[in-house]
């Protein structure tokens, strides 16, 4: 019995056809799902194996996670160079200081290596990776010698391995990200989709104005098209507001739209939003991932507080603020939704006694 | 204006309030004729649906005369007398068209929290916690009606209120209760609660072309009720067994559907004194939100392949559910919130040929201001109280 999608039959008989081989499916037996258009993709394909990563990297910044690793290296060389046997002493050997210092060496050229490999330094890190199986086979020998504190032995041998843990795991995730399986900066902070009962076409323009971002982006005051492909961000922060510069990077009419913060800006982000024919002709996916690498300090502190703690949740509000405008031309609202202060914060559901303008003039902000 | 606000448990008060004012371009302004107080209200007044804030307005039956219309109402204007449906709905998203009003996409502003408990969410619901919307309800003076066009019905002017004010919930309810048992002729169905929305649900399966509806409950009046206004057969599960009962009366067979018009605030005594007494526990230790007493033994009772159709209002989690009965014995249940504008058209019908007034159930009528004694007769089922409808 041969099941799939009339495209897929299709792609399959072609095959078959393409091999040489008789065409043998029956074609009366497609169960039909309507995903039959032309631009609808052949099923049988993986989703979500990406997740667990993109988990990892929600809780651990590789790039930080390298620096402080750099830190220890150095710290540790200093050490093993400068006192050997003091180093020797914790760990519970009776040591060789010259190996040691030889290996304290090892740290520090390590450790300058990943100060010196840009901001994701995989090789260096990886290096890292080697001194720590080197480090594991000498106190594995060290186990042999009677006269060593084997109970110091166990400790340091415990410590190296959740050192190498957090090794392995950072230069993995910075190797990851040098394939460049997951875009130019490497970090998936929000990636949402939206199911909207209207054609690719009709969301898409209303996207491609990005003057439009701001009616439904709560955290957005404003976007200027300032040029060809440019524009002029405004997030609202509280007491005041940050600003950056943005270039279209790719517009694919009706399919994809990439933009992206200026070389410089104050605020760096990027941002992808897909327009994806629903299967069975059921209007529009919209896919959009969004990367934000806040300012630090004191802006950067505003960004986060804006971007909440469930920036995930944040976009998915959004995006249905955005569907409402794309099926029904305006954002619905409740009595108890109409602070204008977000979401999260509820006021009892009575009447506000404000009428269509004020509250309209509270959801453009 | 006046409106009977929520201030927790087993408190509720009528206060002066903001007036409403159109809000969104398909906003009506209803001046409320006539509002009644719901049995899921209940859920409400004993504090079993979370997210409720202090100051809530209450109440999602209501009708009255349109006084005010958004820019976007074209198919309504002011001075048209109408019901309005509980469930807020846009007309345009994906499950509007398919007429499953009660899962309107668009329409509950709060849709994150109740993915947070549900998964996904239902539609707004007036006055009815901030998991479906916060939007103010309609135990007031006025209310702010989104979506004007589709969540109104237009009422002929020789139909009185009481007639006509149950098509907002209980009516559809009961019916959609009914309807969902997919009734064939010949058909026995039992109805677990014999409350309003069961009275309905017991009248509609035999509008439905049930041969036979038993009701269930332990309330004389309202077995009372059930035997004279519904024409059913009724049960007493304080003085029988319900399960060997329906066997007795069906041949061991069983019913073709089961309603549970009850939802997560069962009780139970004899029989069920002990299962009672195990949710009660559960429910007070935070180990289990609902009671599902009538669920089971609607399961239980039901015939093999048989329909269990769940109109009561479950709010979270159960416990002890006979999956190895429903699974072995081919049983199909079917849920919901009512999609009150896919009925009400049709339910008016009935009514206008004679078929069926609703005015029944109600066995109370006071003033908005008297909401608070309302409830607490209602809740306690004192003076055999079964429906009460306020006027402003």
């Amino acid at each position: 019995m041969v099941i799939g999608t009339k495209r897929q039959q299709e792609a399959t008989g072609q095959q078959a056809e393409a091999s040489g081989q008789s065409q043998q499916a029956s074609p009366e037996l497609v169960i039909k799902d309507g995903l039959t258009g032309p631009e609808a993709p052949v099923n049988g394909r993986e989703f979500g194996s990406g997740v667990r990563q993109s988990l990892v990297k929600k809780y651990v910044n590789e790039e930080q996670l390298a620096r402080g690793l750099g830190w220890f290296s150095i710290g540790l060389g200093l050490a093993e160079l400068l006192a050997p046997r003091g180093v020797a002493k914790v760990a519970g050997m009776r040591g060789n200081t010259a190996l040691i210092r030889l290996f304290g060496l090892r740290e520090i050229a390590s450790g300058i290596a990943i100060f010196a490999g840009g901001r994701r330094p995989a090789g260096p890190v990886w290096s890292r990776v080697v001194g720590d199986a080197l480090d594991l086979a000498c106190l594995g020998a060290a186990y042999a010698t009677p006269e060593n504190d084997k109970a110091r032995l166990t400790f340091a041998t415990a410590n190296v391995l959740a050192v190498t843990a957090l090794d392995v795991l950072c230069a993995q995730q910075l190797s990851a990200d040098d394939d460049g399986a997951n875009g130019e900066r490497g970090r998936v902070p929000v990636n949402k989709s939206i199911i909207i009962n209207a054609a690719p076409e009709e969301v898409y323009s209303y996207w491609r104005d990005f003057e439009n971002l701001p009616r439904f982006m709560r955290y957005l005051e404003s976007v200027t098209v300032t040029g060809e492909g440019r524009s002029h961000w405004v997030a609202k922060a509280p007491g005041g507001s940050v600003e950056w510069d943005a270039e279209m990077t790719e517009d694919v009419p009706n399919q994809r739209i990439s933009w992206r913060s200026l070389e410089g800006s104050e605020v760096e982000t990027s941002g992808t939003v897909r327009f994806e024919p629903a299967v069975g002709g059921r209007g529009t996916v919209l896919h959009v991932t969004l990367d934000f690498n806040p300012p630090g300090g004191a802006v950067g502190a505003l960004f986060a507080k804006l971007w909440g703690e469930d920036p995930d949740g944040e976009m998915q509000t959004d995006l249905r603020r955005f569907k409402q405008i794309v099926e029904l031309g305006e954002i619905v609202v409740s009595d108890g939704t109409l602070t204008g202060e977000g979401y999260t914060e509820q006021r009892p559901a009575q009447p506000l006694g404000v009428g269509y303008g004020a509250a309209a003039g509270q959801l453009q902000k | 204006m006046r409106a009977n606000c929520w201030h927790g448990k087993q408190d509720v008060r009528v206060e002066q309030v903001p007036d409403p004012k159109i809000l969104n371009k398909r906003d009506a302004i209803v001046k409320i004729t006539s509002t009644a107080i719901c049995g899921s209200d209940l859920h409400l007044y004993n504090a079993f649906i979370p997210t409720m804030k202090a100051g809530d307005v209450l109440g999602h039956e209501f009708m009255g005369e349109i006084v005010e219309v958004g820019p976007e109402v074209h198919d309504r204007k002011v001075g048209d007398r109408v019901v309005v449906s509980f469930p807020i709905s846009c007309g345009k998203c994906f499950f509007c068209e398919q007429e499953l009003f009660s899962l309107c996409e668009n329409t509950n502003p709060n849709a994150w929290m109740a993915e947070k408990m549900f998964g996904h969410s239902p539609c707004g619901i007036y006055g009815y916690s901030h998991l479906t919307g916060g939007y103010a309800g309609g135990q007031a003076e006025y209310a702010r009606v989104p979506f004007a066009d589709v969540g109104t019905l237009k009422v002929p002017e020789e139909l009185d209120d009481e007639q006509v004010l149950f098509l907002s919930d209980i009516f559809p309810t009961g019916y959609m209760g009914a309807e969902m048992c997919n009734i064939k002729p010949g058909d026995t169905v039992a109805v677990w609660g014999c409350g309003p929305v069961g009275q309905f649900a017991m009248a509609s399966a035999y509008l439905l072309g049930a041969e036979r509806v038993i009701g269930i409950d332990r309330f004389p009046e309202r077995l009372k009720m059930a035997r004279e206004g519904a024409k059913a057969d009724t049960i007493n599960y304080e003085q029988a067994n319900v399960y060997e009962t329906l066997m007795e009366m069906t041949g061991g067979r069983g019913p073709d559907g089961c309603i549970d018009a009850v939802g997560l605030e069962a009780h139970g005594t004899g029989a069920h004194g002990f299962e009672y007494m195990y949710d009660r526990a559960k429910q007070a230790l935070m180990m289990e939100t609902d009671r599902p007493i009538a669920l089971r033994e609607a399961i239980m009772a039901c015939r093999n392949g048989g329909t269990v159709s769940v109109i009561g209002v479950y709010g979270g989690f159960i416990d002890k559910f006979p999956m190895g009965s429903f699974m072995n014995r081919s049983l199909t249940m079917k849920t919901g919130q009512c999609h009150v504008q896919s009925y009400w058209k049709k339910l008016l019908g009935h009514i206008q040929a004679g078929e069926i007034d609703p005015s029944f159930v109600i066995t109370h009528r006071m003033k908005l201001d008297d909401a608070a004694h309302g409830f607490d007769i209602f809740c306690n089922k004192e003076d055999d109280c079964i429906k009460v409808v306020l006027k402003p």
